[in-house]
């Protein structure tokens, strides 16, 4: 009897330490989600921007041709981005990632293609690493706060093998699998075509002050193009990075959270089944007590 | 005609660095320097890495360092977009020489990256920017 109590009180005490660990998770990561969609925020101007140029240049700068517009006859190897967490502890996110990362695989692989992954975060490269297949770039470190330096870094090592798609390693289209953050509730992982860019001209109607004016270019349309393209292509990846780190550090903090909920009802249970032994320990010695006194006063 | 003061934003790939009015503003791109008034005509040009001038409309200048970069001019609204964009004010001059040093000498070495030829010219606009910044204070 004696044991048991020990034992449950063991236990609470165990489930205890484990609540505050998980408690200090949640609050860190909620205060690092704020952090995250300020970056996010302060990236909007840019990608704004460079959006708003790259539709003047298609819509106005006459017969501009460019690689990263231009449509492959017939892809036959895809590079496949795939941005997931470094750490775990954050719920279904990794592995929502990897579903979408796989299934886009498969729909690739149906049309005939290769399928080149290319992967950020240690846990997608788990995934990969554990079935033995191959990864042809790796990188980590920065999946909770992205600067654009890495988004630059990334974009590095895919332009060009966009752009010589006949070299060994090269690629004629690019997908990113990433997580787009729409709520601190909702995140879902999302895959799309970074490459060829597909220019939508947009057919809203458009404010008066909207209206793109007739741009003169300087030197011409097409250098402004050269120079515009892959600016444009590493701030998507900026973009992708962004929210998903604001999806990881949202999903880490409602797991958390729950784990802390459930921390707090195994306390309340244990602790009541330590009570339950505790007072059937005590009822028992009285038990015995008032046996062993009435056994005497019989003697 | 007192025409409308320019409207300028100047942004970097992680924040919006600075906004105001500004009476004038002088870029270096490709093709050399410009002096852009108000009214002027819509233009979307390229830079390179230098330090870029904004005079407000309070009277102060501003220099800021671009890396490359564009700038876009319509309607009055001056749009400089480049991805390390920096404050000249915020620049330590040894450090940029320094770190420009360092570059020269990898490329020196034979290093061809693009980190390398793109650190030179981060360090090379941040140079050039804080002299120009500290030419104002020198009394030119």
């Amino acid at each position: 009897m004696a044991a048991t109590l020990r034992e449950l009180r063991q236990r609470r005490n165990s489930v205890a330490t484990t609540q505050k660990i998980t408690r200090a998770m949640e609050l860190v990561a909620a205060s690092r989600i704020i952090k995250a969609q300020q970056a996010a925020n302060r990236a909007t101007p840019y990608a704004r921007e460079l959006t708003r140029a790259v539709s003047a240049l298609v819509s106005f700068g006459g017969d501009v041709k460019h690689p990263l517009i231009t449509e492959r006859e017939q892809p036959r190897r895809s590079a496949l981005l795939l941005l997931g967490p470094d750490r775990g502890l954050a719920g279904a996110y990794p592995s929502n990632v990897v579903k979408e990362g796989e299934a886009l695989t498969e729909h690739l692989r149906a049309q005939g293609r290769e399928v080149i992954p290319f992967v950020v975060g240690n846990r997608p490269r788990a995934f990969y690493k554990f079935r033995g297949r191959q990864i042809e770039r790796f990188w980590s470190g920065f999946t909770e706060a992205p600067s654009y330096a890495n988004a630059r870094e990334i974009a590095d090592e895919l332009i060009p093998r966009f752009l010589n798609p006949d070299a060994e390693g090269g690629v004629d289209e690019i997908h990113v699998v990433y997580t787009r953050f729409h709520s601190m509730l909702t995140q879902r992982a999302e895959a799309f075509r970074l490459l060829p860019i597909e220019v939508v001209e947009s057919d809203e109607p458009v404010e008066a002050e909207d209206i793109l004016p007739l741009y003169e270019f300087e030197p011409d349309a097409q250098t402004v193009l050269d120079t515009l393209l892959p600016l444009y292509v590493a701030s998507r990846i900026q973009f992708c990075l962004l929210q998903s780190a604001a999806s990881e550090l949202a999903s880490r903090q409602r797991a958390m959270k729950s784990a802390t909920d459930n921390a707090q009802q195994l306390i309340e249970q244990l602790g009541r089944e330590a009570n339950q032994a505790r007072q059937a320990q005590i009822t028992q010695e009285i038990t015995e007590i008032v046996g062993g006194a009435d056994a005497l006063a019989d003697a | 005609m007192a025409s409308a003061p320019l409207k300028v934003e100047v942004v970097s790939a992680d924040r919006l660095l600075w906004s105001g009015e500004a009476d004038q503003v002088i870029a270096r791109t490709t093709e050399g320097d410009i002096g852009i008034l108000p009214d002027h005509t819509p233009l979307l040009a390229v830079l390179v890495p230098a330090g870029i001038e904004v005079f407000g409309v309070d009277g102060n200048r501003e220099v800021i360092a671009v890396d490359g970069g564009f700038i876009s001019v319509d309607h009055n609204q001056v749009r400089i977009l480049s991805e390390f964009a920096q404050m000249a004010g915020e620049i330590s001059l040894s450090d940029a020489e320094n770190d420009r040093e360092a570059a020269v000498k990898l490329l020196d070495a034979g290093a061809e990256d693009e980190a390398t030829r793109r650190r030179f010219l981060r360090a090379d606009a941040q140079v050039k920017a804080a002299r120009k910044h500290g030419s104002e204070h020198a009394g030119f």
